[in-house]
């Protein structure tokens, strides 16, 4: 700054008349070209932030001064501190990853032949909307795995690994013999001996869904000479209702293929599966409890909760950067292309491989460019609302909070306070002020090179 | 907060308003050339044999009507208008304001060119129109029209300070909740007359296999509706009116009681469809869709009559035969009815304003919308018949029957920062509940702090 300014003094041409300039136009001529500048800046920037500034020191009505009390209500209010939070996140993390990625397409995109069309691709999203990419994001964060694309692709690598289970939501009745074990597992309260056959009731399967299902075999007493415990496992629930709870009636369907263990001491000491009429016989004498484990019932797999209260930022991010990757890359492609080729050359001969090349070379030349894109994306950040007021559901809004959206919520969402808002704005207006300066000066800096 | 407005499928015109459309085209036809207003009063003396209220001759006048409605509704609206327009010779012009109607009123009004009469869908809305002097009282016309078709109840709702403002033209009845006949006769179970009855029946519909109730939880007008229900019911309605104005605070037991109450559904994840976080992830025509849309998802959905205008445009089951509604089951001693509504206020003087609001108030008015469904009028003395179906018409018996007993969306009658904003106040601790509905100490404290902040904000 310092060497700025003598600088400017020691200009040959500063006149020491002040009416005059170096061409002899007069001061007025000048101001008058000014002017409409002047007036379009003052009456659309200055005069609304000197409102903004003032309003805030206002009631809720504007009818009378509060001082800093507004202020006050800002950094008291839960929600606005939630939304500084995050507003911090986003600031870290959103221009950070789109730099990032941004870096690498330009980088990888320059070796290869189709580049171009890649470029072009990765760009495309910057072509639409902030609210249009709201809506196509809230729809791929769908938690229905049949609409939101991001948990139908979770889903499927799950479901690929993982086996789903022959009867996810089946479950017995409550208070009955079958009680819940842990980990999804029901085992019987009481021991059972072989002399007693045993009734497993299940219930919680629409009877629709088991097409194929046979009547169910009341349980028996294993056949003459047979040892071992035997039973019955079915869906005790009679379409239409009636039916008496634990007992086989007539129209109940058997449960073929349910998974039974007999567990002495805590030790599986049998296990089967049973037949297509529910029947089942364990070679075991007792006495055992009786476990159906938990693989009969595993939940099939819902999916990622985006859209949940813990992931609703770092997804509503994620929606961000595929719109902001594109931009940070042609920006920093146009570096690229004017980084020298000798350098890159040069390091090569000398040995390095294609990292080092990329991390001491490339990477230090194009800095300046890199800054450029970063501090942006940190402005456009800061002012971030659109996405988050469109994606984040209403039961996670106040969780997924940002600066920008907060000001309109106080302002003209529910409580009408534009006092509280204008508070919220001038905040705002601070903490984008010492990147613009840091911008400026950077700028003047370039511009003095 | 009003509820999203939806538009009803099933739309029969009636030979009557096909006659009186037609009639009015004619008119229309006239009305270019200027010289409407004589094809307008030879309508009018055929058309005001058969009326129930006089209206004045307006001829060439031009007035506005503000209100949120759109598509179908609209649509039944402007048949109501063309009707008025054929008695009076009027020009009525319908503006549609979007979803924040006081911001938009508001905005109209300051820069000095208010709408005619605006239908506000909030009683805070209306009261604060009121106060501010903005809202202009209702003549004797209308007034006599109302003390005749209405009960004390519906224009007490309508009045400020003791004076006659608003004509509660259109109501809903929130207390309702829609049951999939198919997934109840699978189960065998009937429609539940109490609270205990009802969570039985969810439990068999549960056991049958099918998830029984489905709530809208992204959506937190539909908890709050949920709330008041059991609170009217169980804390009754003097202890409603008084948390409404909170002169109680929502710390006090009998709120505690209520939301101990609520959570014995919200409680269980069985009984509720997709679980609480699946609930809270469910928009209301999400909600209402996915019950009547198979048979197999979800047996119960709870909301007011406009479930009937998304079952009709989301799915294919038809009201009456495969969507059945039976009265919010009873948690005290009776069962609550919980209302909205919209009710027609006049900002400007002058005598169309004022013939509007009469016609409105008129049976006559009633008649025209209920005919064409998805409508249910407070007019007591509209007969049942005007209604298209069984469904609606039970409806409207219920909320007619309730007399003065019933009361106003409490979230409706509190300030919006507190009752009707997305993501805060009411809604989001609502949601919060569901989330976790073990924490009701938790889920109270920062109800009240929530509802401190906004009344004394609101004043």
């Amino acid at each position: 700054m310092a060497t700025a300014t003598a600088g400017g003094a020691a200009q040959p041409g500063s006149p020491p008349a002040p009416r005059k300039s170096v061409l002899g136009t007069p001061r007025w001529v000048a101001v008058l070209f000014l002017l409409p500048a002047l007036v379009l800046l003052g009456a659309l920037v200055v005069y609304p932030i000197g409102y903004s500034i003032t309003r805030s020191l206002f009631s809720a009505d504007s009818s009378h001064f509060v001082w800093f009390d507004n202020y006050g209500e800002v950094f008291t209010n839960h929600d606005t501190l939630t939304a500084v939070k995050n507003n911090a996140i986003w600031v870290i993390v959103a221009p950070t990853v789109a730099t990032t990625l941004g870096l690498i397409f330009a980088v990888l995109t320059e070796r290869v032949s189709w580049g171009t069309a890649f470029k072009l691709l990765i760009f495309m999203p910057m072509a639409i909307s902030m609210l249009a990419a709201g809506i196509i994001f809230r729809l791929v964060y769908e938690q229905d795995p049949d609409k939101g694309v991001a948990n139908a692709v979770v889903v499927g690598v799950h479901d690929t690994f993982a086996e789903a289970s022959a009867y996810p939501r089946a479950r017995p009745r409550p208070n009955g013999d079958l009680a819940p074990s842990g980990g999804g597992a029901f085992t019987t309260k009481a021991p059972h001996e072989a002399s007693t056959p045993v009734a497993l009731p299940l219930i919680g399967i629409l009877a629709k869904d088991l097409p194929d299902a046979r009547p169910a075999k009341p349980p028996e007493q294993a056949k003459e000479g047979g040892k071992g415990v035997t039973g019955t496992v079915w869906l005790d629930f009679k379409p239409g209702g009636g039916g008496k709870p634990g007992q086989v009636d007539p129209g109940e369907k058997a449960l073929k293929g349910v998974k039974v263990e007999a567990v002495k001491d805590g030790k599986v000491v049998a296990s089967t599966r049973t037949a297509d009429d529910g029947t089942f016989s364990l070679d075991t004498s007792g006495p055992v409890r009786l476990r159906l484990p938990s693989s009969n019932f595993a939940e099939q797999y819902a999916g990622v909760d985006w859209l949940g209260p813990d992931l609703v930022t770092p997804a509503i991010i994620g929606a961000y950067i595929w719109m902001w990757a594109g931009f940070a890359m042609v920006l920093i492609a146009a570096g690229l292309a004017s980084v020298p080729r000798e350098l890159l050359e040069a390091a090569r001969v000398d040995g390095a491989n294609e990292w080092k090349v990329f991390s001491r070379i490339t990477v230090p030349l194009l800095a300046p460019v890199l800054v450029v894109v970063l501090v942006t994306l940190m402005i456009n950040v800061l002012k971030i609302f659109d996405l988050v007021y469109i994606i984040a559901p209403g039961s996670t809004q106040a969780d997924a909070n940002v600066l920008a959206l907060q000001l309109y919520l106080e302002s003209f969402g529910s409580g009408n306070n534009q006092g509280v808002g204008s508070a919220i704005g001038v905040l705002l207006l601070l903490l984008v002020v010492p990147v613009m300066i840091f911008n400026i000066v950077r700028m003047r800096r370039e511009a003095r090179r | 907060m009003h509820a999203p407005r939806i538009s009803r499928g099933g739309r029969r015109v009636l030979a009557v308003t096909a006659v009186a459309a037609l009639a009015l085209t004619a008119a229309g036809c006239g009305d270019d050339g200027g010289g409407g207003s004589k094809n307008d009063k030879s309508d009018k003396s055929g058309g005001a044999s058969n009326s129930s209220v006089s209206l004045p001759e307006l001829g060439g006048q031009k007035l506005q009507v503000a209100a949120v409605w759109t598509g179908a509704e609209q649509e039944n609206f402007r048949k109501v208008l063309d009707e008025f327009e054929k008695r009076t010779g009027a020009k009525v012009t319908f503006v549609p304001t979007g979803d924040s109607i006081s911001t938009f009123l508001g905005t109209k009004i300051e820069g000095g060119q208010p709408p005619d009469v605006a239908m506000l869908p909030q009683v805070g809305v209306l009261r604060q129109f009121a106060k501010s002097g903005w809202a202009k009282p209702a003549g004797p016309g209308a007034t006599a029209q109302l003390q005749k078709n209405y009960g004390k109840g519906w224009q007490d709702l309508g009045a400020y300070n003791g004076k006659q403002y608003g004509v509660y033209f259109k109501a809903a009845n929130k207390s309702l909740i829609w049951y999939n006949t198919a997934v109840f006769e699978n189960a065998g179970v009937k429609e539940p007359k109490t609270w205990d009855e009802f969570l039985k029946t969810a439990q068999t519909v549960a056991d049958s296999g099918v998830e029984p109730v489905s709530i809208g939880g992204a959506d937190g007008w539909t908890l709050t509706d949920w709330f008041e229900n059991v609170y009217l019911s169980q804390a009754g309605p003097e202890k409603y009116d008084q948390l409404a104005q909170h002169r109680i605070k929502w710390t006090d037991p009998s709120v505690k009681q209520a939301l101990t109450t609520l959570g014995r559904l919200f409680g269980k994840k069985e009984l509720v469809v997709g679980g609480q976080s699946g609930a809270l992830q469910t928009e209301f025509p999400k909600s209402v869709s996915q019950t009547f849309a198979t048979d197999d998802k979800a047996g119960m959905v709870f909301e007011a009559d406009f479930v009937a205008g998304v079952i009709g445009s989301e799915t294919k089951a038809k009201v009456g035969s495969d969507a059945k509604v039976f009265p919010f089951p009873s948690v005290g001693d009776s069962s609550p009815v919980v209302s909205a509504g919209d009710a027609a206020v006049a900002l400007k003087d002058g005598k169309g304003a004022q013939a509007l609001l009469t016609f409105l108030a008129s049976t006559d008015a009633a008649r025209i919308w209920a005919q064409q469904g998805g409508f249910i009028s407070p007019n007591k003395s509209l007969a049942d018949s005007s209604y298209p179906d069984e469904v609606s018409r039970g409806i409207a018996k219920a909320l007619i029957a309730a007399g003065d007993d019933f009361r106003f969306d409490m979230s409706d009658q509190a300030p919006a920062a507190f009752g009707g904003t997305k993501g805060s106040g009411e809604w989001k601790r609502l949601q919060d509940f569901l989330k976790n509905p073990k924490d009701v100490s938790g889920a109270q404290s920062k109800l009240e702090a929530d509802a401190a902040k906004a009344y004394k904000n609101a004043g």
